[in-house]
Formats: C-alpha cells, structure tokens, sequence
C-alpha cells in the first residue's frame, strides 16, 4: 500500500512549486539589465533588504524620482488629449527602441511645447472671450439704454444732458479712466455701468447691489445669447448682460468694487448709436480675426498632441517598467566593496537554469568582466506558495486561494475542486434546460476568449469572464444533473424510453388517488417521468436527494480526511496519522459511514426500514432488538461494535497527541542540556528544522487546548457538518419548484387563453423569471453554498491555508495594473 | 436621550462615523513623522507623502514643488473630505459640520479686513483664505468701510450674522478693531456651538463640551497674554472671554486682571489640567505655551474615537487634520529653508 502510494505519478496542482531561496551578486554595471531581464521572466521574488529604510534613503532614490516625474508628463499628455478629445491611437509602433535619458528629454521637449502652445491658446482665448463679452454686452446694453432713454427724454431733462455729457467722454476710454476725469455733471447726475457675470451670481450680485447703494440704482439685466467658455475649468457657463444706473461717485467706487469682487467684467457702451455701430463693427472684425487663430491654434495643438499620443501608451509602458526595475533594485543591498549588489529572493526550483541563463545574458550584454553570482541559501521563513495553473484551473485555484493560500507544499484542494465544485453546484441547479442556457453563455465566453481578455471589462463582466471555465463545467454538469431529475425547464421528457409506470383501466381515472401500477422494467436513466404531477412526487423526489445529499458529503468529507493522511505523510508526520487521521476516519465512518451504508443497501433491497429509528436507537437503546427495521443479518452486533469504535475514536484524537508532543520536547530539551555528548550529533540531524531555528517554550496548556477545540469541532462538526450537506437536497427542492411555478403558473396559465397578447405577456414574463431568477439569483445561491461546502466542510478536514502567495518580479503583472 | 444613542445613531450617521474613522486612520503615523524629518528637500517629502492618502493628490505636482503647493494640496484633500462627508449627512449632522467651518469663515472675514486695510489686493488675499472657510460675497469684504457697513452688506447673509451683534459700531475699522471683532465673533461663535452641542445631548454634547471649554480656555489665555501691556481696559478684556468652559467664571476673573506672563500661570496652575502644561514652561516663557497646548489639544481630540455614536469624532479628525497640515507645512518650511535642527519644535505627533 505505502509503495503503492510512493509510486504514483507526482500531481503539479496537487504540490506547490519547490521554491528555494537564492542569493544574487551582481556587478554595479550589470545591475540594471540583470534585473529587467529578471523581469521579463518573471520567476523570482526578490526581498525587501532595505525595509528599514525610508523611500528617499536608498540607492536609486533619483531614478525612482525621475520615472515618477515623466510618468506625471504622461499623464499630463494623456489629460491632454483626452481634453482635446482625441482618441489615443494604439497603433503598432514602429519607432526604434529609445532609452530612457533621450525619452526624458524628449518629453520634456513635448511638455514644454505643449504648455507653450497652451499658454498661447489660453491667451488668445482669453481675448477672444473679452470680444466676445463685449460684444454681448453691446448688444443687450444698447437695448436698455435706447428704453431708458426714451424714458428719460420725457421724464426729466437732467438725465438728457447727462447722457449727452457721458457721450463726450465715453467713445473708445473704458469707464474707469473716465472716472478720472472730473466732468462738472458726474457729481449729481445719473449714471451707469455696464457689464457681463455668470448667471448663478447675478441675484447675489443685484442684492448686494441694492445693498450697498441702499436701493439708489436701477439694475437691467438679459441673458447672454452664446455660451461662454470659462477658461479655468473648461466648461460652457451661461452669462447675463447687466446695466446699472446709479448716481453719485461714491456709489460708483463701491459698484466697481462689487463687479471686482463677483467676477464680473465691466465694459464701456457708448451712448451714441453711429459709435456703437462703429465699434460693434470693430469688434465683429476682431472676433472672426482671433477665431481664425484660434483655429489654427488648436490644430496645431491637436496635431502634435496626436503626435504624443501615437507614442503614448508605449512611453508610459517603458517608463513603468523602468519604474519597476528601479524599485527592485532599491531592495538590494550593497556588498562591503560597494562594487556589487546582494539581493535575496524566492524561486521556484524548476526556474533556476533559466535564471542563470538570464543573467549570464545580462552579464554579457553589458561586457560586464565580472559574472552574475547566483547561489542557493538557506532561508528561515517559509518559502512561498506557487502553483502553476493554466488558464482552466487558475478559476478553481482562485475559488481556493480566497479562502486562504495554501501552506508551502500542503495538499491543493483544487485538484479536486475543478470537478467537485461543479457537480455540488450541478447537484442544487439540475435542470437540463437551464444548463443548456448556461453552457451558451459559457460557450460564448470562450469563443470569445481572445477577443474579451484583451479589453476591459466591468467588474461584473470581469468576474464572469475569469470564471468561464468554471461555468462551462457547472453548466455541463448540470445538464447531466438536470437528466438524472429528469427535468427541462421542470418538464419531464421521456427521452431514454417510455416510462416503466402506467394507468390501472383505460380511463385513467385513479391516477391522483390510488395511483400507477408498475408494468415494466424501472426507466433506465434517471426519475421516471411519471412522477411528475403524481401526489408522491415530493415525497419520492425528497427522500431521493435528501439521501443523496448524504452519501455526497460523506464521500467529500471522507476525501478531505484523506487528504489530511496524504498531508501527514508528505510531512512524514507518523503523529498526525496515528492519531488523528485514523481517528477521525473512524469515527466519521462508524457513524456517517454506516447511515451512508444502510442508506445503499435499502436502495438496493427496497427495503422499508426506518432508517432514523435505526440511527437515533443506535444511541439511546443499542441493545434493543430492531424489529422491522432490521436490513441485514448481524446488524445489532455491528452497530454495538461501530457506537464502541466511536466513543473510543473521541479520547484517542483527544488525549495522546499533546501527551506525546511534550513527551518528546521534554526529551530533546534534556538531550540538549545533559546528554550532548552522546547524542549531540543524532539529535541534530532528526530533529525538523523549524525547531531548531525557533526555541519556542513548549506550553502544554496551550497545546492541549488547541487540541481539544480541534477534536470537539471535529465530533461536533461531524454531525452538524453532514446535517448541512443537506443544502443540496433543499436547494435542489427550492429550484425545482420554483421552475415549476414559473411553468405552470405562467406560461402554461398564459396559454390556456385563446389571445395573442395575453400569450405573449405570459411568454415575456416567463423569460424574463427564468433568466433573471432562475439562471442569475439561482446560479449565485447555489454558487455560493457550493462555495460554502467547499470552503467550510470539506477544507475544515485537512486544509491550513495559511500561506503566501509567490509574487514574482514580473513586467507582465506590473501593466496590468494601473490605468 | 443619553446612553440610547446606539440604538439609532447608526439610521443617519452610521456611515459617517465609518467614513470619518477611515479618514482617521489615514492620519500620519510618528513613523511617518520620522521619516518626513529626515527629508532633504522637498521632493523626499512629496515622495513620502505619495506613499500616504496625500499620494494622488501630489502625483501630478510638477517637481520644483512649494511650501504653499504642498500645504495647498493637503488641505484640498481635507476640503474634498469635509465636502463628500457633507453632502451624505442629515440634520442635525449637517448643522455640526457648518458649526466646524465658522471659525475659518471668522478667521477669513479678519483676513480680508486687514488686507484691505492695509491695501492689499483682494485676488491675492483670497487665495491666502482658508476653503474652508470661504462663502459666496467674501470678496465684497473689500468694500466695506466700518463695522456697520460689513455687517449690512456683507455678513448679513453669512452664518456669522448672529455673531455680529455684540459688535456693530460705526467706528472706522483699525487692527486694534478688528482683533477685538475677531475675538468677540469668536467668542459668540464657541458660545453659540456650545448650546448646540448642548441641545444635541447625549455623548455628543458630553464630549463636545469638553473639546469647546478646553479652546475656550486656550482663547481666554492667549487672549489675555496678547492683551498684556496694550490700551485693552480689564473690562473690555473680560468682555472676550467665552462664558463657558473650566475657568468661567472664577478664572475669568482672575485672568483679567493679570499683568504679567508669570500672573496668568500663578492663575492657571490652580487648576489641574492645566497645571501639567505649565509645569512644562519655564518662567516667563510663552514660545513654547503654543505648542504645549496644541500637544494637549491633539491629546483631548484623539480621546475623542474612543467613544462611539457620537459627532464628536468629525470636530476632533477636522481638527487633528487641520494640525497635521501645520505640521507638514512646518516641515517642509524647515526642509526648504535649511533649518532642519528647528523640526521638532512644532511638530505636533499625533499618534
């Protein structure tokens, strides 16, 4: 048997990679294309020997700091031209490869451009804008004075004068130089200011000023007709053309006050109508003048943004793997000499020739004299967890490794998960129909896998995405599942023959009160299509899966507890074996064991003993006789004996693995304290590693109370454990009924009407239930308590998972990441 | 209702006191602080802080970096922060939070005035206000000629508006005025805040309590060490203390008539939470009193998250937020100026 075991073919998922810990010299000059190397590989994880030193404290401190600068001229670019609304082109690029100093400057090329250009544009739309405003204003303004002056011609004559004094002086000065010049009617008359503001501030902007000049004012205002660019955030903003009329130079001051303190900009309009239409000219010219630089402006700009953004992505790229390279060599010491790098790391084992085949490239690429040192160590932690998956187990591997790495070396359940995660979940989703629709779904996934892998997806998208071949599996084997109940949409077919049942007389009348009669041989695959609709349906359909259920977690749990002996043995842990697998094993099977045996052989007598007398009289009155219930010859004696293994199995996985741990650290503490001479050199070699780094204090209490929560939740979890396997029975009901009353009370109600409309409602909704009840909520929900199962009562039985995932130094990963 | 507030303080503030716990825990580390000290120029320090919850705030900083861009940025993030937690509370919450950001708007409002007074320009002086504390007419400040004036025109429409009627006068605005408005406002607002907190109950006005009467007290000292040997009658002087807090009223009394440095710590001393912040002093010291009750405050304010269900925590992260950008900024000025060995002497650890 143990030959046997020894002999069989090494599993890769089973194991993680062999790792082994390497030291790395380098020489100074081949440092960096060592590593970039390395990381092209990706195969080794280096460690951080400079953890105690803050980010600016190490070596590379400036490249570092470089890199981050051009990739914050990347961005800028990208802002850019996203704000351009160009689309960044991912064309093939065919320009050489440059290094890094000729990129940097480069960019720094473009940045100063870009800004130039931009400060250029800026400028000239800031004008632009001015024009703009002023023409407005010129517009609106000319509106209000022509009313107010036709007002004021017949209401008062001081006003008239006014008006014709601020002709003299307003033509081409802006109002604030005509301030200055004291005009003999400025002091009493009526005057005005007029001007453009945003239209959210143009309520606060009249109360205040009606507040400041305690009401003495008029305040015009009409919405501007255009849209107006507000420079700093780019956005079109809605304006309002004001005119203020007022008396008084104080009231003037404290008004352009205001304007300044609201943002809003004030021009001058000229009283008399030729002016106004002669600047108003003046200004239209202007306008069509800047807009044609404008124009220009933003063409140019735009092309040499498009310029950019044809390198772009291959840029950013570059300078994050240089980013990358830099980091890493941050976690590298200095030797004495100052002459080389150390660096420490993980590799797997298999990945050792093509390491040194990297840096022997390294050293050679860079005519370095000196070569690459690459030696083994020996390392104190425990080395990483690496699992090599392709692209069909990692989903399963991801299934596991949320739940928690695995220790180094420990048993993988994924191994197994790939094909007991889909049929648990087959189990409580069987329904032939629904796994067709399913396995489309899957199918489109990956036939589309190249295509979809390359693009982003949305986080829902994604997870559905990375887990297509899990759905291809669940769906596949729901369909299997689904003909085994025999159920399309929870519709029976009669697709392996006709049923084995049929009516007593012709008339078929009994068929809900008496029932079938059995004519023939029993339906050959799968429920029998008769018992649909049948009043023993549920009954029958119930006691199937409820036993079903049963026998499938004893199995998975029995699989888990040996994979708890295939881990002893890896760890040549003799203790663990004796006493906890065997055990365990025993106790799980005397009684779970048994239930699942008398479960087999009533399925193959047809017996009709009570199984839950049997088992719960097992307990309360073993020795009783068992009547009726009686399956085979010898039954009473058995279960005696199997209720004796039981209670014995509970202090033998309670009681001599602590005893015997102490037993023997007692016996190695006082070898070492006495007996070194005579055993110093045998102890040494037996005793495991870890110990001999670590002299933890043995504490007994501590020992034994971690062994006795362990052995109560084993006992205890037993029975709750198999209790709970009964989910697939009650999510496999829930499932089955709930087709049927999306059948029966939908579609089929819909039919029964003789209309069109009614028929296709009916339709409508049923699609609608089945895709978004049945084949979304209902796959999560039974996805999850798959999930659970594996997770909680099958990984509880030998899993630690308390591991560290092998990070490599890789470029692959590093583009993945970010934008 | 006192001690329920657990059973429905999570309805409406749960998810704040969540957030503003996260916010907290993003707070600055002595760790942090170590290594900020060790900086040789300000790019070591943004390079740190990228590190940190500053990083995608400084990400995009082209590299001669400023004092100010440093300090600017950190307190945009603390103004993004007050903005989301704001736009997700309810009443009373809300209210709280406007409460936290009126000492700014006081501050500004002095700002401008004496800005103006000295015939500053306005764009530049606005951007030397605190966001926080900004409101929509502030600019308008500039306009205003006296008290009455700044009150009609402007303040009316701010929350500070309550807060002015102690000190409407039509006297022409001096610095002696304004200080003296400042502190007045000042006083009115912690007075007002306190019987908000108050009305609210429960853990919130326990431990808000305290908070405001530990600033009220701090304001009552410095007031009274600024007022020393200025034309401040003790009238006019004891007209600013706050009327609440451990030294109202026996304290207040005492303080105003205080002449010298060494009065006011005589006075102090007798009570004995303060008497461990002047028993740091020397005599005849005031450098280091700042310092000393900043040290205290960040203490009192960290006890703050030791409670749950209660608003205390948003006034204690804005204002343990508010000290860690005076740190940064004493930081980065002693890295850019070259006075590294002058580092600790304000920074305030928090952790």
């Amino acid at each position: 048997m143990e030959k046997f075991i020894d002999n069989l073919p090494a599993m890769d998922l089973m194991r993680s990679e062999k790792m082994t810990f390497v030291q790395l010299i380098i020489p100074v000059e081949s440092a960096h294309r060592a590593i970039s190397y390395l990381g092209e590989l990706g195969l080794l994880q280096f460690r951080d020997l400079n953890a105690d030193k803050s980010p600016f404290q190490r070596t590379f401190v400036n490249q570092v700091k470089r890199c981050v600068e051009m990739s914050r001229k990347l961005r800028f670019f990208r802002d850019q031209i996203s704000k351009a609304g160009l689309l960044s082109s991912v064309h093939p690029v065919l320009q050489p490869d440059i290094d890094l100093e000729e990129l940097e400057i480069q960019l720094a090329e473009h940045e100063h451009e870009l800004i130039e250009l931009n400060s250029n544009s800026d400028r000239i739309q800031h004008s632009y804008n001015e024009l703009l405003e002023y023409k407005m204003v010129l517009q609106k303004a000319i509106g209000f004075l022509v009313s107010s002056n036709s007002h004021a011609v017949l209401e008062e004559r001081e006003l008239d004068e006014n008006i014709y004094s601020n002709d003299h002086y307003g033509d081409e000065v802006s109002l604030l130089e005509q301030d200055i010049r004291p005009g003999p009617s400025d002091q009493s008359g009526l005057r005005f200011v007029s001007g453009i503001i945003c239209k959210s501030k143009a309520l606060r902007f009249e109360r205040m000023l009606f507040r400041a000049t305690r009401g003495n004012m008029l305040f015009n205002h009409a919405p501007a007709d255009e849209l107006m660019m507000d420079p700093l955030s780019t956005e079109m903003v809605e304006k309002t053309v004001f005119v203020v009329f007022f008396s008084g130079m104080q009231a003037k001051t404290k008004i352009l006050k205001i304007c300044e303190a609201f943002g809003a900009n004030c021009y001058p309009v000229p009283e008399d109508i030729t002016k106004q239409r002669q600047i108003t000219r003046e200004v239209s010219s202007r306008l069509a003048e800047l807009e044609t630089t404008l124009d220009a402006g933003i063409r140019h700009r735009n092309k040499a943004l498009a310029s950019i953004g044809f390198h772009r992505a291959k840029w950013m790229n570059m300078v994050r793997r240089e980013k990358a390279v830099y980091d890493t060599l941050n976690m590298l010491n200095f030797d004495v000499t100052k002459k080389c790098l150390v660096g420490e790391g993980w590799c797997p084992i298999f990945a050792k020739p093509k390491i040194q085949e990297a840096l022997q490239r390294a050293t050679f690429d860079s005519n370095s004299q000196v070569g690459v040192i690459f030696h083994v160590m020996d390392a104190i932690d425990s080395p990483p967890t690496y699992f090599r998956t392709n692209r069909f187990t990692s989903a399963f591997q991801e299934i596991v490794d949320a739940y928690g790495v695995a220790r180094y070396q420990e048993a993988n359940p994924a191994v197994y998960t790939v094909i007991t995660f889909p049929f648990l979940f087959a189990v409580m989703f069987g329904d032939w129909g629904h796994g067709i629709c399913l396995l489309l779904g899957a199918l489109v996934l990956i036939a589309r896998e190249s295509k979809l892998s390359a693009q982003k997806l949305g986080s829902f998208m994604e997870m559905l995405f990375g887990g297509r071949y899990v759905l291809l599996l669940m769906s596949l084997f729901s369909i299997y599942c689904g003909l085994i109940y025999n159920e399309f949409f929870s519709v029976p077919f009669h697709i392996f023959g006709g049923s084995a049942y049929k009516c007593r007389d012709t008339a078929c009348s009994e068929v809900y009160t008496i029932g079938l009669i059995k004519y023939r041989d029993p339906y050959p695959f799968g429920v029998d299509p008769s018992w649909r609709g049948s009043r023993s349906e549920l009954p029958f359909l119930n006691s199937l899966k409820m036993k079903m259920s049963i026998l499938l977690g004893v199995v998975q749990m029995n699989l888990g507890i040996l994979l708890s002996y295939f881990n002893a043995r890896f760890f040549s842990s003799s203790l663990d074996i004796r006493y906890q697998f065997v055990p365990q094993m025993i106790f799980l099977n005397s009684l779970f064991g048994y239930l699942s045996l008398l479960v087999v052989i009533k399925w193959c007598t047809g017996s009709q003993a009570d199984l839950y007398h049997v088992m719960i009289y097992m307990f309360l009155s073993p020795t009783d006789d068992l009547g009726e219930n009686q399956l085979f010859w010898g039954q009473r004696p058995l279960q005696i004996i199997l209720l004796l293994l039981a209670l014995i199995a509970v202090p033998w996985m309670l009681f001599p693995k602590p005893f015997i741990l102490k037993k023997l650290h007692t016996e190695r503490f006082q070898g070492r304290a006495y007996g070194m001479l005579g055993t110093s050199e045998m102890d040494l070699e037996v005793e495991p590693d870890s110990a001999r780094q670590r002299h933890e204090e043995f504490n007994f209490s501590e020992v034994f109370v971690h062994q006795m929560i362990h052995s109560i939740e084993f006992v205890l979890g037993a029975v709750s454990n198999t209790a709970s396997y009964l989910r697939l029975w009650a999510l496999s009901l829930a499932h089955s009924e709930l087709s049927t009353v999306f059948y029966e009370k939908v579609l089929l109600l819909a039919w029964g009407y003789d209309s069109f409309i009614i028929r296709l409602i009916g339709l409508s909704v049923f699609a609608f239930a089945t895709a978004f009840i049945l084949l979304m909520m209902e796959t999560l929900s039974a996805f999850l308590h798959a999930l659970r199962l594996h997770w909680v009562e099958y990984q509880n039985k030998f899993y630690h998972g308390d591991g560290y995932k092998f990070k490599p130094f890789s470029f692959a990963s590093i583009t993945e990441d970010e934008d | 209702m006192y001690g329920f507030e657990a059973m429905t303080f999570n309805i409406h503030g749960g998810y704040l006191e969540a957030i503003v716990r996260g916010h907290r825990s993003g707070l600055l580390t002595a760790a942090d602080y170590n290594n900020l000290c060790q900086c040789e120029t300000l790019d070591d320090i943004k390079m740190h802080l990228s590190a940190t919850e500053y990083g995608p705030y400084l990400q995009n900083e082209p590299s001669p970096l400023h004092t100010t861009t440093i300090v600017e940025k950190c307190t945009l993030k603390l103004v993004d922060e007050y903005k989301h937690m704001l736009c997700q509370a309810t009443e009373p919450l809300s209210t709280f939070l406007e409460y936290i950001t009126y000492g700014h708007m006081i501050d500004n409002v002095v700002l401008i005035v004496t800005g103006t007074l000295h015939e500053r320009d306005v764009q530049e002086l606005l951007e030397k206000c605190h966001p926080l504390g900004m409101f929509d007419s502030i600019a308008t400040l500039a306009v205003a000629q006296n008290m009455r004036e700044l009150y009609r025109l402007v303040l009316v429409d701010t929350p500070l508006a309550p807060y002015f009627s102690e000190c409407i006068t039509s006297e022409d605005l001096d610095d002696m005025n304004i200080e003296i408005m400042r502190n007045t406002l000042y006083k009115a607002y912690l007075e007002d805040f306190y019987r908000f907190c108050q009305k609210l109950g429960g853990a919130t006005a326990e431990i808000m309590s305290d908070l405001l009467a530990f600033e009220a007290d701090r304001r009552a000292v410095n007031i009274t060490i600024n007022s020393i040997g200025t034309e401040l009658t003790r009238d006019d002087r004891r007209k600013l203390y706050s009327s609440f807090g451990l030294l109202y009223p026996y304290g207040h009394e005492e303080l105003a008539v205080c002449e010298d440095i060494d009065q006011v710590r005589g006075c102090m001393e007798k009570y004995p939470p303060y008497q461990s912040i002047f028993s740091k002093l020397s005599y005849g010291e005031t450098q280091m009193l700042d310092k000393a009750f900043y040290e205290e405050e960040v203490k009192r304010l960290c006890l703050a998250f030791e409670q749950q269900f209660h608003y205390g925590v948003f006034f204690a992260y804005m204002r343990l937020r508010e000290q860690e950008i005076r740190n940064l900024m004493w930081i980065s000025e002693c890295v850019a100026q070259n006075q590294k060995s002058r580092v600790h002497d304000s920074v305030v650890f928090i952790f």
